[in-house]
């Protein structure tokens, strides 16, 4: 019902070259999600693919159609923006209603998708209300009840909860993972945030200054990171990136090991240092390690840990989570 | 509105100031009105007194109903005005949209041509328009007056009205996109409705020179079927003996039009700023 290729898409504005040859495989009701940095070219992607930025070459194929020449509106996508974007001047419904009336729908047709929209994201008080008389929460429901009625092949969201508090966050992000199963719909979402990523996607699509860096389930990536970029943006707190050739390493440039993937012993161990912080999170704790061969060393132990700082302690790394990168940043297999 | 911030000395003191600008700017106003109701003796003995049982006259209404067709004046200002306002923010609001809104080659360069007339004065080429409405048969017609009009304040209006619509949030412009919307029904229904207060503004700056303006009626439709209100009022005015009473009789009948439009725009520019785009 909806897959989607991209075939060496590439787009410059002017002499910037910001997306460089992206390849991707969407399966129909796979959920996607595109992560990285701010400005690696993500909205972008998001934009050619509905159409509402032409290309400067390679091919977008909707179900196997090639859609370049499609205009946003005959593509079968909806989209959900970070900013809701909703009609101000419309109430709800007719928020939810005007692409379908675009499409001369039938209006009964009309009544009931927007009617089973709104009783699944709980609207149906609303309805009758201007955008401007409703929260932030409500207005993205309302924005992905906009979504759902087009019954689309295809839904992109592009941050749509990086305009939200932190609880209506969570709260949105879960209401997205039901929608997905409900729905079996293929959705691909944006966001610069790892934790939305891991929570909510089959797939990532890791990019980093207008490449693909990597793609996988969000257990590959954490597990098998291709590089460096991968390595240190997937997981909180971040990977630890050691100097190899001081610690012993041989025929590697950069060793990893994940906070996680460490221990602490008072006695004995591979690298001596010096407690210089410690951070109390409730559940774990991160103790901040200088080491004496490399730099600081972050180490995640989990429940209460109490270290006091300056006193000195030997870490160890578990030598089966151990990466290694060559001079390019590639991952050593 | 923060209230805690407004001290009453303040708030005074800023009331002050306001009223005293208030006064300053409505005095000639006040002092036409006042003197269009008065006879010619009391005009200038005594040019600020207000009119009085013995003062009090209409002849300056009545010389302005009898010489000259007034109201046609008044109708051909109003026409001038409301169609020439009507072309500029159309067109104003339709280029400032492609200048800020499409990628183009020499877009940069367009939007530059377009806001040289800025800086240039259009009573510069008076004598080249002149000649084209000769040309084109159009001198003594409302035509040529509301086209030299239109493009007078064509290039200030784009200027303003594009720098307002950059800021008109591009996912709403896109959410249009997608449920099919045109590129009309995205301008007319999404963009033109949030720069409202822009428009209004744009209207009031454009609206008052053209109907003030005496230079191209004079010189482009001076005919007695095309005259305008301020054309109309100078025959009052002659090389050796002006009849002040006419002059300010017709210019008190004036104010009234521009005074009404300016209550219709400034409505519009306070709701267009309460109410307020959604992000
Ligand atoms: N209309 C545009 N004109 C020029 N450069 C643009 C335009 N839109 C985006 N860019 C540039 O393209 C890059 C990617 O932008 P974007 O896709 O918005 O990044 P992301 O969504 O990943 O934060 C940025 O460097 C940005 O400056
Ligand atoms: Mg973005």
């Amino acid at each position: 019902m909806g897959s989607l290729q991209l075939r060496s898409v590439r787009k410059s504005f002017g002499a910037t070259e910001v997306l460089h040859d992206i390849d991707l495989d969407v399966a129909d009701g796979e959920f996607v999600i595109f992560v990285g940095p701010s400005g690696c070219g993500k909205s972008t992607l998001l934009r050619i693919i509905a159409g509402l930025e032409d290309s400067s070459g390679g091919e977008v194929l909707i179900d196997g159609q090639k859609v370049d020449n499609v205009p946003p509106a005959k593509r079968g996508i909806a989209m959900v923006f970070q900013t809701y974007a909703l009609y101000p001047h419309l109430t709800v419904k007719d928020n939810m209603a005007l692409g379908l009336r675009q499409a001369k729908t039938p209006t009964e047709e009309i009544e009931t998708r927007v009617a089973a929209a709104s009783n699944m994201l709980s609207l149906d008080d609303y309805l009758k209300r201007r955008p401007a008389q409703l929260s932030g929460g409500q207005r993205q429901r309302v924005a992905i009840g906009r979504a759902i009625v087009r019954e689309p092949k295809l839904f992109l969201f592009d941050e749509p909860l990086s305009n939200l508090d932190a609880a209506l966050r969570v709260n949105t992000r879960l209401e997205i993972a039901r929608l997905h199963r409900e729905l079996k719909a293929t959705m691909i979402y944006v966001t610069h945030d790892q934790v939305e990523a891991m929570t909510l996607a089959d797939k990532i699509v890791v990019m980093n200054a207008g490449r693909i860096e990597q793609i996988g389930s969000p257990m590959e990536l954490y597990n098998n990171p291709a590089n460096l970029f991968v390595a240190g943006f997937i997981g909180s707190p971040q990977m630890n990136f050691l100097p190899a050739e001081a610690l012993g390493f041989a025929g590697a440039k950069t060793i990893g090991v994940r906070p996680e993937h460490l221990n602490l012993s008072p006695e004995k161990g591979d690298w001596k240092g010096k407690v210089v912080h410690v951070e109390h999170l409730g559940a774990d704790t991160n103790i901040y390690v200088e080491t004496e061969k490399a730099d600081t060393i972050t180490v995640r132990t989990f429940g209460e840990v109490h270290q006091a700082p300056d006193s000195v302690l030997f870490v160890s790394a578990d030598p089966k989570h151990v990466y290694r990168f060559d001079e390019a940043g590639k991952v050593i297999r | 509105m923060s209230k805690a911030t407004h001290s009453p000395a303040r708030s005074i003191a800023a009331h002050a100031v306001l009223l005293t600008y208030t006064l300053i700017a409505l005095f000639p106003v006040f002092v036409i009105v006042i003197n269009s109701f008065k006879s010619r003796k009391a005009i200038f003995s005594s040019p600020l007194g207000l009119p009085g049982p013995e003062t009090f006259s209409l002849i300056g209404y009545e010389t302005v109903m009898k010489r000259g067709d007034f109201p046609l004046y008044f109708q051909n200002s109003l026409i001038v005005t409301v169609v020439s306002l009507f072309f500029v923010l159309l067109f104003g609001a339709m280029a400032a949209f492609a200048l800020s809104e499409y990628r183009f080659k020499g877009n940069t360069l367009m939007g530059l041509y377009l806001a040289l007339g800025i800086m240039i004065p259009i009573r510069l080429g008076t004598v080249a328009i002149l000649q084209i409405m000769v040309a084109s048969g159009l001198v003594n017609t409302l035509t040529a007056l509301i086209l030299v009009y239109t493009a007078q304040a064509l290039p200030l209006s784009i200027f303003i009205l594009s720098e307002f619509m950059r800021t008109v949030s591009d996912d709403l412009k896109n959410a249009g996109r997608i449920d099919g919307l045109s590129e009309y029904k995205i301008f007319f229904t999404l963009v033109l409705p949030l720069v409202r207060p822009a428009m209004a503004t744009v209207a009031v700056f454009t609206m008052i020179p053209i109907w003030n303006d005496l230079w191209f009626p004079l010189i482009i439709a001076p005919s007695e079927a095309t005259k305008t209100v301020t054309l109309g009022a100078q025959m009052f005015i002659g090389q050796f003996q002006t009849d002040w009473n006419g002059v300010l009789s017709a210019l008190a009948l004036a104010i009234v039009p521009v005074l009404v439009l300016y209550l219709i725009f400034s409505r519009q520019l306070i709701r267009g700023i309460t109410s307020g785009a959604v992000k």
